[in-house]
């Protein structure tokens, strides 16, 4: 049992007061080597704070960090470093330009004898007998661009080793990943306790804390609730801790009656998609399923006018649509919640008053000024609505945790008006309560008589939410479900179809 | 006024603390130090100097609230200057000849932000590299429009736009508050101006919000022309006649003043205040070292310091 280790790390006492927020109000955690603790918590309990102190990245003002006993100060990243705690954070710190082994070995490049230049036959081989020892087998003179999210999770961690991490902080590590892929990550995790390590893992997705974690502790709101060893816990007493409440079910009842059809595809050719062909109803939870990789953003983006459509008609109530750009989709009546919001949704400089407005401003316009205090009545509305933690709705939408600022822009999609309203991946990074408020929403949307679409990774939520399902594979519609027939077995054959050799979703 | 906005403006307003108190200091240093600073003519004198720069100051902010560049600002101010000075000399009823020389100096740099933009965001060439070669290329035209001598024989009455007064303020004066009060209502409360921010805080999420990215972009670039064609014009009627190397290193200024000011070059963040600041900071600097007797390469090593004191302040207090 890798649980008895001694005590790694210990912090005690932890207070981070951003202006108007605690984010963390007297923390106490430790960890011991060869032991994964998993701390979850709705977004904004605070886990990221945390994660921001030991990596060095902002500092406490209250509270002690103890080392081995001994205690520390960890006021850069470099120190943390010094002191062997890595992070390996859910954006990849990486440099795409650069080989595999350059990026493992960046900052520690081996040298010839008493002098400047490299050894490239050091670097190479120190390279690959680190990517051996996580039993990895990646060509280390390939650029990290040209790999997989997976391989290049795999080569931070290889550089965490090169450092002799003793403290590897794992955030959101598995939410790029296929479930091989996790498959693996979790065997890389398991040598690393065997050595001694001691990994701290955040993930929203609870199954995965009961298949490497050890123990667990649940922040909510900037302080810790309550921790155990993982055997002692179940997923009821996990989700009651994080939100506070009993959560019955987790996912809503949403009684939907689909309308007439809204949206027709015909035919549709783009890219890699390969002449796709359904309908969506008035009202109507349509599910989109497929492995990564299968086409379904790029689908999405197509209809949204945001890629060229190489063929194929659309029909939006009747009447054939055309747009060639977002602006087009969007006066249309069509909108889209992309993936990746910090990426593709939010203007992480504006506030949340301008990142809502921004899809429908015209709206809010007059002779080219904005209204502003009609603009900032629509802001406190959505806020309200859709209960977007905030102090008020000119902070900076940056200061905001995930779930909230997935809010944020879907209060921009719903201000926008939409007939059609496409959901890619709306509840990636997002805790069990935020997910809960957004299917409801969806719901209550589905209602009002809008389309609506959704993307999603996990096939739990798909199947719990969507009224049918359509599956993706190799940028192809394999195959439509209707709700009494969609099973984890059938979506996922449907997915695999043209996969001869190993499904990789299991 | 809901207590909310109210809380968002003094945030903004205490992005520009930091570099208004460099200036008020600078001012009450130069008060001290020369009893000619602090006198009304010398103020206007000031502010006479900097408007030129200050002006080209506010297309520059537009471009790299965008996450551009636009090196071609001084280049312009000299072939506009070129051009306008050769159809005033060229064309015969005066009456004809100032409108219309005027309006085609203001035409070529607009048509030269056109250029720019459509450059950048149609051929996806670097804002950097478009208006490097812009540059050059105007730099050039000017010489070959004049065969390399200035143009002297001007019709009376053109000095006077920069020499005239208009309620005792001197006319590049009055055009520069004008200038900078619009630029300040246009990015701060109309849909282009939000949409300028969008566009340099996050292109492809602004562009997926239904923006015209494209537009947005092209229109700081026209503004950025326009605006250096106006300078040009200015700078022309203040030197009575047109300049090929005139403008020289104006865009360095340009661009010192607009990031002394706050703003942002990877874009998204910044403000008019900011650059109206930061211009007359380094504006105020150059006046004061004159009235002090600096030699001329003293003050540019001094000029030097005192941005990258100015960009330091600011990076300290932002943390």
């Amino acid at each position: 049992m890798n649980s008895e280790g001694h005590t790694l790390l210990a912090v005690e006492g932890i207070v981070k007061r951003y202006p108007g927020v605690v984010a963390l109000d007297g923390v106490s955690l430790d960890l011991r080597a060869g032991e994964v603790h998993c701390i979850v918590g709705e977004n904004g309990a605070g886990k990221s704070t945390l994660m921001k102190i030991l990596a060095g990245a902002t500092g406490a003002d209250e509270g002690t960090i103890t080392l081995d006993g001994e205690p520390v100060r960890i006021d850069s990243p470099v120190a943390a470093q010094r002191l062997g705690i890595s992070v390996i954070h859910q954006e990849l710190k990486v440099v795409p330009e650069l080989s595999v082994a350059e990026n493992i070995l960046l900052g520690n490049e081996p040298t010839r004898p008493k002098s400047p230049f490299i050894d490239r036959a050091a670097l190479l081989a120190t390279a690959r007998s680190l990517l051996e020892q996580l039993g990895e087998s990646i060509d280390v003179t390939r650029r990290v661009r040209d790999l997989s999210t997976a391989e290049q999770q795999m080569v931070e961690i290889a550089k965490a080793i090169s450092r002799k991490v003793r403290i590897l902080i794992l955030d959101e590590p598995t939410a790029p990943l296929t479930d091989h892929e996790i498959h693996s990550l979790f065997g890389v995790i398991r040598r690393l306790k065997a050595e001694s390590v001691g990994v701290i893992y955040i993930s929203h997705r609870l199954e995965e804390i009961f298949e490497i974690g050890d123990r667990v502790t649940v922040l909510r709101d900037g302080s810790v609730v309550d921790g155990a060893p993982i055997g002692s816990v179940d997923r009821q007493t996990l989700i009651r801790w994080m939100v506070g409440r009993e959560l019955e079910q987790e996912f809503p009842e949403l009684e939907i009656s689909p309308g007439e059809e809204i949206l027709r595809v015909e035919h549709l050719s783009a890219g890699m998609i390969q002449d796709v062909s359904f309908s969506v109803r008035r009202g109507e939870l349509f599910g989109l399923a497929g492995l990564v990789g299968a086409g379904r953003s790029e689908l999405a983006r197509t209809m949204f006018g945001a890629d060229r459509r190489d063929g194929g008609r659309l029909v939006l109530e009747g009447r054939e649509i055309d747009p060639r750009s977002p602006r087009e989709a969007i006066d249309c009546g069509i909108g889209l919640l992309t993936e990746d919001r910090n990426r593709y949704g939010l203007i992480l400089e504006m506030n949340v008053r301008e990142n809502i407005s921004l899809a429908n401003l015209g709206a809010l316009t007059r002779g080219g000024f904005v209204h502003r205090r009609r603009e900032a009545a629509v802001a406190a509305e959505y806020s309200a609505r859709l209960r977007i933690k905030a102090p008020h709705a000119d902070v900076p939408v940056d200061s905001l945790s995930g779930g909230n600022r997935q809010k944020v822009v879907l209060a921009r999609w719903l201000f926008s008006m939409p007939k059609l309203l496409v959901f890619d991946e709306p509840t990636a990074g997002v805790d069990v309560g935020v997910k809960f408020e957004i299917y409801t929403l969806m719901g209550e949307l589905a209602r009002q008589g809008i389309g609506i679409i959704v993307i999603s990774s996990d096939l739990n939520e798909l199947i719990g939410i969507s009224s049918r399902i359509g599956v993706m594979c190799e940028g192809r519609l394999t195959g439509i479900l209707e709700k009494k027939d969609a099973t984890k077995e059938s979506i996922l054959s449907l997915a695999t179809q043209f996969r001869g050799h190993h499904a990789s979703v299991a | 006024m809901s207590p909310n906005a109210h809380h968002g403006r003094s945030r903004a307003l205490a992005a520009e603390f930091g570099i208004g108190l460099a200036l008020i200091l600078e001012l009450v240093l130069f008060a001290l130090l020369s009893p000619h600073f602090l006198t009304a003519e010398n103020l206007l004198n000031v502010s006479l100097q900097t408007s030129i720069t200050a002006i080209i100051a506010v297309g520059m902010t537009f471009v790299i609230l965008t996450a551009g560049i636009d090196l071609s600002v001084g280049s312009l101010v000299a072939v506009v200057g070129v051009l306008t000075t050769l159809l005033l000399a060229g064309i015969a009823p005066v009456g004809v000849a100032f409108p219309l020389a005027i309006a085609g100096g203001l035409a070529l740099g607009a048509f030269s932000g056109l250029a720019a933009g459509t450059l950048v965001t149609r051929f996806k060439i670097t804002p950097f590299i478009v208006t490097l070669a812009l540059m050059t290329i105007w730099r050039g035209t000017a010489f070959i429009l004049t065969g390399g001598r200035p143009i002297w024989e001007l019709p009376e009455g053109f000095s006077l736009l920069a020499s005239g007064r208009v309620a005792g303020l001197p006319i590049p004066t009055v055009i520069m508050l004008v200038v900078y009060v619009s630029a300040h209502i246009i990015l701060t409360r109309t849909r282009f101006g939000r949409h300028v921010y969008a566009v340099g805080g996050n292109l492809e999420a602004a562009r997926l919000a239904g923006i015209r990215t494209h537009r947005v972009i092209t229109a700081a670039f026209v503004i950025s022309g326009t605006l250096s064609a106006l300078s040009g014009i200015l700078l022309a009627s203040r030197v009575n006649s047109g300049q090929p190397n005139a403008g020289l290193m104006y865009e360095l200024d340009v661009i010192a003043a607009v990031v002394v000011g706050g703003t942002s070059l990877f874009g998204g963040r910044g403000s008019i205040i900011g650059t109206f600041i930061g211009s007359l900071l380094i504006g105020v600097l150059r006046n004061g070292l004159n009235l002090m007797n600096v030699e001329s390469y003293v003050q540019q090593v001094v000029v030097g310091f005192v941005i990258l004191l100015a960009v330091m302040i600011d990076q300290w207090r932002r943390r």
